[in-house]
């Protein structure tokens, strides 16, 4: 997506491990970036409002709704999408919580529930409580409404993660 | 959505971006977090021609106290300021109100200084700011000024910034001794805007209000003060008794807009209601020690 005499801006990005560099219109979003120009799919444009957090990745260790940057803010960054998860073929722990305790059901919301969720278990660094989880995932919505699931499928992870302390949920 | 066309201009020094600023001032748009920004140019409700983005200006981005004053870079973001130990101890009326803005997502990108130089009626730091007597510093090639927060407000989306100037800093005052500070809330979905919201800071000396300052925000066209709500409370025992008297004049004089969120009424009341949590939480805190 270029018009004829935009100007275009050179950005060097590294995600999932590989690196990038394309020329990109200022206006791009990062979420087109990640979609249209890598192919990577898997990170979702849901509301493109910046309230729903289905295009949230990681970008420098942190969680970010795509929708809501330019790419060329990315220049430099280090992002992680759900595609990147997965290492030698096995899930994260996140992801297997969620096949495992049915976190998903139409499955849209769930690479930005994801995103979000490895940024947050990987700030607190322990199991936290339903009430933290909950308020972690506040900017995703589930138009499923399948937040129980979610709820316990984190939970399950981070338990996975970071050991019980007691364990149960 | 995409943005219509816009030129993009990335200083790699602050100097740099005055000279840009000064050059496209009335033209340009500055991008910090983009939390603000981004999504207004999405729905083309601003159409700047050229924007010069502060990513990669070093220098912008710290929390460090310096005397009775806090300081604040323009670039450091929400969640830096909900995760810092310093303003946790020493201003935890900043740290509460940026802990409630947004959700995860939103706290990692926008900026302090984005937020205040947007000036949403709405927005989250503005009450405490206002309560807190809080000052940004603006900076141009001909030099910088320290602004009042709730004189640099002028009115939605207006603030007294010249456009070859840049909200480079925030002051807040370090907080001691017998104190107290609760940001209250009103939103009916996580990651909304306040309906109204109301932070409290008081101190308490032998038994009475010393000093109380309460900013509300989201019930006009800018922050304001409810002051007769802290002269009244000013001397009184420190009581839940007394607020329970003093709150009901934070409607005192508001006007309040209506829209689909709220009824003008509906916020008059509420601003009542959240001043009286508000002040009862900082009073109780103030009282803990």
């Amino acid at each position: 997506m270029s018009q004829q005499g935009e100007q275009l801006v050179k950005i060097t990005v590294k995600v999932n491990g590989r690196t990038y560099t394309h020329e990109v219109p200022p206006r791009m979003l990062l979420v087109h970036y990640i979609r249209d120009v890598l192919g990577l799919t898997g990170t979702h444009v849901g509301c493109d409002t910046s309230n729903c957090g289905a295009c949230t990745v990681i970008m420098n260790g942190k969680a970010v709704k795509s929708c809501t940057l330019f790419a060329f803010m990315a220049d430099g960054a280090e992002i992680i999408t759900v595609e990147g998860l997965a290492s030698n073929g096995k899930l994260h722990p996140i992801q297997e919580g969620f096949r495992e305790n049915h976190g998903l059901q139409c499955g849209f919301c769930t690479p930005g529930m994801i995103m979000t969720l490895y940024d947050f278990l990987n700030r607190v660094k322990r199991k936290p409580s339903e009430a933290e989880v909950r308020r972690a995932i506040e900017g995703n919505l589930c138009r499923c409404t399948g937040y129980v699931n979610i709820v316990r499928s984190a939970l399950w992870a981070a338990e996975r993660m970071y050991g019980g302390g007691g364990g149960g949920r | 959505m995409y943005p219509p066309e816009f030129k993009v201009l990335v200083p790699s020094s602050l100097e740099e971006a005055l000279k840009l600023l000064k050059e496209h001032g009335d033209n340009a748009k500055i991008l910090a977090g983009g939390h603000s920004l981004i999504p207004m140019m999405r729905l083309r409700l601003v159409k700047p021609e050229v924007v010069i983005y502060l990513g990669k200006v070093p220098g912008l981005r710290y929390i460090r106290e310096n005397g009775s004053t806090i300081k604040i870079g323009a670039m450091t973001t929400h969640g830096e300021i909900e995760s810092s130990s310093l303003l946790a101890e020493k201003n935890p009326l900043l740290q509460e109100t940026a802990s409630k803005i947004g959700d995860l997502q939103v706290r990692n990108m926008g900026t302090i200084g984005g937020s205040i130089a947007h000036a949403d009626p709405a927005a989250d730091y503005p009450a405490a700011l206002t309560a807190l007597e809080a000052t940004v510093v603006l900076k141009s090639l001909d030099g910088e000024r320290e602004v009042k927060v709730d004189e640099f407000i002028q009115g939605p989306y207006f603030t007294d910034a010249r456009p070859d100037e840049l909200l480079v800093e925030v002051r807040v005052p370090s907080l001691s001794g017998r104190f107290g500070t609760a940001y209250e809330k009103l939103y009916f979905r996580a990651t909304d805007f306040a309906i109204v919201g109301v932070a409290a800071y008081v101190e308490v000396d032998g038994g009475a209000f010393s000093r109380v300052r309460v900013g509300l925000t989201g019930v006009g066209d800018k922050p304001v003060r409810a002051r007769q709500v802290e002269e009244e409370l000013v001397g009184r025992e420190a009581s839940e008794a007394s607020i329970e008297k003093a709150a009901d004049l934070a409607s005192e004089g508001l006007e309040p807009p209506s829209d689909v969120r709220a009824s003008s009424e509906y916020r008059k009341k509420m601003a009542e209601v959240l001043t009286k949590r508000a002040l009862t939480r900082a009073l109780s805190k103030a009282k803990g020690g």
